[in-house]
């Protein structure tokens, strides 16, 4: 899974406070989040970050509330401003910029969606969504043209005219997310952009996501506190706390193999058949039954396989290569639990 | 123990000295400034005169059909209209008419100057935290201290007319508009200006798309609070030789006409309710936005 970087974070730190330059010094000699704010009033944003995004894929970044992933998200386009480190976006230097380049950087390569909408309440649905062609100074029938599809391509036609307010969440949030289509903008930043809605409709935008993901190819970098949301969505996923990166991985290594017991206490509740894909828990060899499954199949979908087949193991296929065997009882030992292993006692006896 | 018992106050001779002292530089400013600062306001007060001629002038079938339109126009509501109407039938009828007239002439010029000078002042203070501390103190010297305080430095630099008391006014009913003018910048909800950061607004982008449009119920507020607190100022005003309905009333005080103080009174009421009802009207008509539900 080779493919070129398109944001590059290295040695970010962020402290808040009024002498935030100082205490980078301090964080780097092991000050921690609780001992900078008693011994020095700052508090800890972002500890050493580097996070090296890819192009055209879905990065995750995830972490419980005040882990700084929305500080992190806001140094991308710079609507905060990091205390030392470094962001490069195409190998271009955005804590470099001017004001003006920072302004058409922010104009065509970057558009972001917000947890909150973050719409123009005294704007129309279709004002809205040509909101950052205006900024930009396309004529008038243009944004008229392109925010029309966007608003078609998710689903709004018909209510173009009417304003946010009389909107539904779910339907807010579309708006939010043709607002930072219609711009062209190759990266797209999504802070916590579903948060704010109702399971279900989450589910729905998540599919609409994936679905324009699909032929849009973006580089998306989408923040969540959600899990299952991160691991349905993203290609990688980064897990931030205080401020620092705990670990970095596709799904599949942050379900199989978590850093620590924080990560570990993260995912114990997630459905891991759907994350888990047959490669992940395949060992090697070929002598599997006659049926044939591809590496990427997740094992929900496997094991119904496997039993409507009447079999107990398979082979794995990738390239049309047989590249490994795996049993019904391995999928099963990966689906378990880690901790249920030891502890609990489930026999009878 | 006397310290206790004798303030210990400046000495007479000093305190007279002082009152003297400021007195005189004040004169000697007037005497040498004062025709240079009234020829300043000369186009303001020919304006004035042209404005309140032309209201004068104008018959009044006229007149009355296009403040009803004007009422029309701001408030979209039949029975605004019919009460304004109404209101200045019985006006002319009690043969107020052109104290009237006057009276609208200058409410009007000076609403237009609070906004024009209100306005640009309230987004400078939005933006700084520095002169918002500066200029909160003044404004409220401006609606505190007695009017008769501030009218005597002004009639000594400017004599008594027009232009004097338009000033009058205008301390007095500027500060409501500067302050909701900051104030519903302030409140503009942050998410929303840091969507449009995002996309990329420069400054006056942000002001004109964002700011100023979220801002505008408050500042409509403050515009309608200034037409009050200007209509308020008319008795006093009328003091220093401004024309309109604050003249008979001040006549029916010293005579003790009860009549005519009660009726003069009575059309500056109807002005206000007048004014008052149409501007709120149409500041919620501003935000009709707002309101959810679907469909439209």
């Amino acid at each position: 899974m080779v493919s070129d970087i398109k944001v590059s974070i290295k040695n970010l730190y962020k402290i808040f406070g009024s002498n935030g330059k100082d205490m980078v010094q301090k964080v780097e000699e092991g000050a921690t989040k609780s001992s900078l704010q008693a011994e020095h009033k700052h508090v800890l944003g972002l500890n050493n970050v580097n996070i090296d995004i890819p192009a055209r894929r879905i990065q995750v970044i995830m972490g419980l509330s005040g882990s700084g992933k929305s500080t992190l998200i806001r140094h991308l386009n710079r609507l905060i401003e990091p205390t030392s480190g470094e962001i490069m976006v195409d190998g271009e230097d955005v804590l470099a910029m001017s004001d003006v380049e920072l302004r058409n950087f922010r104009r065509n390569k970057m558009s972001m969606v917000f947890q909150k909408f973050a719409l123009l309440p005294h704007r129309t649905v279709i004002d809205n969504v040509g909101y950052g062609l205006k900024i930009k100074g396309t004529d008038k029938a243009e944004i008229n043209e392109r925010s029309q599809k966007w608003i078609d391509r998710v689903g709004l036609s018909g209510f173009e005219n009417n304003y946010p307010a009389q909107l539904s969440g779910g339907m807010q949030q579309r708006v939010g997310l043709a607002r930072a289509l219609a711009t062209d903008a190759e990266i797209l930043l999504m802070d916590e952009a579903f948060s704010a809605l109702d399971p279900l409709i989450r589910n729905d935008m998540q599919d609409i996501l994936l679905d324009l993901q699909e032929e849009l190819h973006k580089t998306i970098i989408f923040i969540t506190h959600d899990l299952d949301e991160a691991l349905n969505i993203g290609d990688n996923i980064v897990i931030l706390r205080d401020g620092a990166v705990i670990q970095q991985g596709s799904p599949q290594e942050i379900v199989l193999d978590p850093a620590d017991d924080y990560v570990r206490d993260f995912i114990k509740d997630i459905n891991r058949a759907r994350v888990l894909d047959v490669s992940s828990v395949m060992k090697a060899g070929s002598n599997g039954s006659g049926l044939e499954l591809a590496s990427d199949v997740i094992l929900e979908l496997a094991m119904p396989a496997m039993i409507k087949a009447d079999v107990t193991s398979a082979n794995v296929m990738h390239d049309g290569e047989v590249i490994g065997v795996v049993t019904l009882a391995d999928m099963i030992g990966g689906i378990a639990r880690p901790e249920s292993h030891d502890g609990e006692q489930v026999t009878y006896r | 123990m006397e310290l206790f018992d004798d303030f210990p106050s400046m000495g007479r001779t000093d305190l007279r000295d002082l009152k003297k002292g400021i007195d005189f530089a004040f004169r000697d400013f007037s005497r040498d400034n004062g025709e240079a600062i009234e020829g300043f306001f000369d186009p303001l007060m020919y304006f004035m005169v042209w404005f309140e001629k032309l209201l004068m002038a104008a018959p009044w079938p006229i007149m009355i059909l296009i403040f009803a339109v004007l009422a029309w126009l701001g408030a979209r509501s039949i029975g605004i209209v019919i009460g304004t109407i109404v209101s200045f039938l019985a006006i002319g009828y009690f043969g107020m008419w052109e104290d009237t007239m006057a009276t609208v002439a200058i409410i009007s010029v000076a609403t237009f100057l609070c906004i024009g000078l209100g306005i640009p002042l309230g987004i400078l203070m939005s933006r700084s935290n520095r002169l918002q501390a500066g200029v909160t103190p003044v404004l409220d010297i401006m609606q505190t201290i007695p009017s008769f305080v501030y009218l005597i430095p002004v009639v000594m630099l400017l004599g008594i007319g027009k232009v004097p008391g338009l000033i009058a006014v205008c301390i007095y009913a500027l500060p409501p508009i500067v302050r909701l003018t900051n104030l519903g910048i302030r409140l503009v909800d942050k998410e929303v200006l840091e969507a449009a950061e995002a996309f990329g607004s420069s400054y006056r982008q942000k002001l004109f798309d964002v700011q100023i449009p979220l801002a505008l119920p408050n500042i409509f507020a403050g515009v309608n609070q200034t037409i009050m607190m200007a209509l308020a100022m008319v008795v006093i005003a009328s003091m220093i030789g401004v024309k309109g309905l604050g003249v008979p009333v001040l006549r029916a005080v010293s005579n003790q006409y009860l009549a005519l103080g009660l009726m003069n009174g009575l059309a500056i009421v109807a002005l206000a309710v007048i004014f008052d009802r149409v501007s709120q009207q149409y500041g919620k008509r501003l935000q009709k936005h707002r309101q959810g539900g679907h469909g439209v």
